[in-house]
């Protein structure tokens, strides 16, 4: 059976490059970077030419990337590190309703600890009001975190004006940059925010590696506390296998930036342009303008989007419905109603994301399965043009 | 796909009954597009005998699995002994449903039992199955509660 991976948003897999990176780690140069001797030395070069690579990527000095676990942990770390730092100055964060559960959990202990988080609403096309920004800074708030991309229906936010007004107010920002990590140029000097997230799957490295970029000068309390690694700032034995393969990620991504936005740009456009052409009553959610490349969500109407994945699933086609996170929890996605659209539709609506292995052939294969699956659900589904959902059956009827 | 085992997989990708009925003697509805999932099942109904059932379902895979083998299950029965299965019955049929996944076999025996209410209702019908049944009340826990 053929089959077509469209879930990279979720995870990516390992590339070859980075993989024969990384397999000297295990064997050969295993030392621990903190030892003093010829291969602990080995390990240590290895880890900070990675770090290097990461830093590169994204703008910033080698010793402000802060290597962690994953993306969450940033996340975590971030919000909880300025809420301990600066809780003399004030409890109040600002936050939005579109942000990964990362920031929105870690949002919801820190109001059980005494926090009062903002959430800002989104508009249809998933952005956020500068203006409400600004006006829900107040004299206690202590920092602003904002996703720059999101992971569900690809929204790419103004960081850069959003930082300038946290700045203006004097209040750190914060970005989880995981989503658009290799999929938008980033400049954390340019950008000017104070911390930012990022995470190694999402780019062609292995699960279990990500980091905190933390601006110099910026102390945050430790997270683990133990040995002197990080700077003294993250302990732990590096994941130095994991440090490894991020660097080798991160080089291949800022060398291949502008041809994977144009080229992965392309093949979303192709992709959603065909599934119009051969299925009615489908609409993409989100603003086309600011996407991430290669994110598609869309809405096909008067079916339910789980059981059209696992129909898309026996045939070898890997999709999801929101974020990875929220499959399993069944609640509609969080992202999806904070732009205002209504529960049923939400339940109708499906991730398709493109990676550096998608390609056009695997783009046909899908678009002639789904004509042909939403087909088969449409003609057993107890909704069509005629019996539209919205507004004609009421809940419990 | 490790979520379901393979009874629910095929009347899941191959569900019985799946579609219209002409002139059915019987027409039910449970669940809402709100809550992610809702039923329609129609039902044929000679002297007393369900002869034939048909469902439309928008859903997940259990709820399409449970509306297969809940219209299988109801032919051939009496109003009574299909007033009698319960959702139980069909998760049995299908050899269980994922825990978070239960509720979606009630749609299949709320929409039973309301097909079979209108009938009655419409027929002046007192049936055992069916005392203390209001289907404006609702008890029922169908699956549509927040996270």
């Amino acid at each position: 059976m053929r089959e077509v991976y469209m879930d990279y948003s979720a995870t990516t897999p390992v590339k070859a490059e980075v993989m024969a990176e990384m397999l000297p780690y295990f064997t050969m140069k295993f030392g621990n970077p903190s030892s003093l001797y010829g291969p602990g030395f080995e390990a240590r070069d290895g880890v900070e030419a990675a770090r290097h690579n990461v830093a590169h990527l994204i703008g910033a000095a080698d010793k402000e990337v802060y290597f962690t676990s994953c993306g969450t942990e940033a996340d975590d770390w971030a919000l909880k590190g300025v809420a301990e730092l600066k809780k003399a100055k004030g409890k109040h964060i600002i936050t939005t309703k579109i942000e990964h559960h990362a920031i929105l959990h870690t949002c919801e202990y820190l109001e059980k600890q005494g926090y009062e988080v903002t959430y800002l609403g989104v508009d249809a096309e998933g952005q956020i009001s500068l203006e409400e920004l600004e006006n829900a800074i107040r004299p206690d708030t202590i920092l602003v975190s904002i996703m720059f991309a999101n992971n569900e229906m690809g929204a790419i936010l103004p960081i850069k004006e959003a930082a300038a007004i946290a700045h203006k107010h004097d209040v750190l920002f914060h970005t989880d940059a995981v989503q658009a990590l290799s999929n938008v140029p980033i400049d954390v000097k340019d950008l000017d925010v104070d911390l930012m997230s990022i995470s190694g799957h999402k780019i062609y490295a292995p699960k279990g590696i990500g980091a905190l970029y933390i601006r110099k000068g910026l102390v945050l309390p430790n997270l683990l506390h133990g040995g002197a690694q990080e700077s003294k700032r993250r302990a732990g034995t590096e994941n130095v296998t994991g440090i490894i393969g991020f660097g080798k990620a991160a080089q291949m991504a800022e060398e291949n930036l502008d041809y994977h936005i144009k080229h992965i740009t392309e093949l979303r456009d192709y992709f959603i342009e065909n599934v119009q052409k051969r299925i009615s009553n489908v609409r993409v959610n989100g603003g086309m303008e600011h996407r991430l490349p290669g994110n598609v969500n869309m809405i096909f109407d008067f079916i339910e989007g789980e059981a059209l994945l696992g129909y898309l699933d026996m045939q070898g086609i890997y999709i999801s419905t929101g974020s990875a996170c929220s499959s399993g929890s069944f609640a509609p996605s969080h992202v999806l109603a904070a732009m205002g659209l209504p529960p049923e539709k939400i339940y109708s609506s499906l991730r398709f994301s493109i990676g550096d292995f998608t390609t056009k052939a695997d783009l046909d294969y899908v678009v002639d399965c789904l004509e042909r699956t939403v087909q088969t659900l449409r003609s057993f589904s107890p909704f069509n043009e005629e019996h539209p959902m919205f507004g004609t059956t009421q809940v419990h009827k | 796909m490790a979520m379901y085992n393979d009874k629910v997989m095929e009347h899941f990708m191959h569900p019985h009954n799946a579609g219209d009925m002409e002139n059915p003697s019987a027409v039910g509805e449970f669940g809402s597009p709100v809550c992610g999932d809702l039923m329609q099942i129609y039902l044929k109904i000679e002297d007393g005998i369900i002869v034939d059932a048909k469902f439309r379902t928008f859903g997940c895979g259990s709820a399409i699995a449970s509306s297969s083998v809940a219209t299988d299950m109801v032919k051939g029965k009496t109003l009574e002994e299909a007033l009698a299965l319960t959702n139980q019955n069909f998760v049995d049929e299908l050899g269980g449903l994922p825990g978070p996944k239960l509720h979606c076999s009630m749609l299949s025996e709320q929409a039973i039992k309301r097909a079979i209410y209108n009938y009655a209702q419409e027929h002046g019908l007192e049936l055992e199955g069916l005392k203390g049944y209001d289907p404006t009340v609702e008890d029922i826990d169908h699956g549509c509660e927040e996270e």
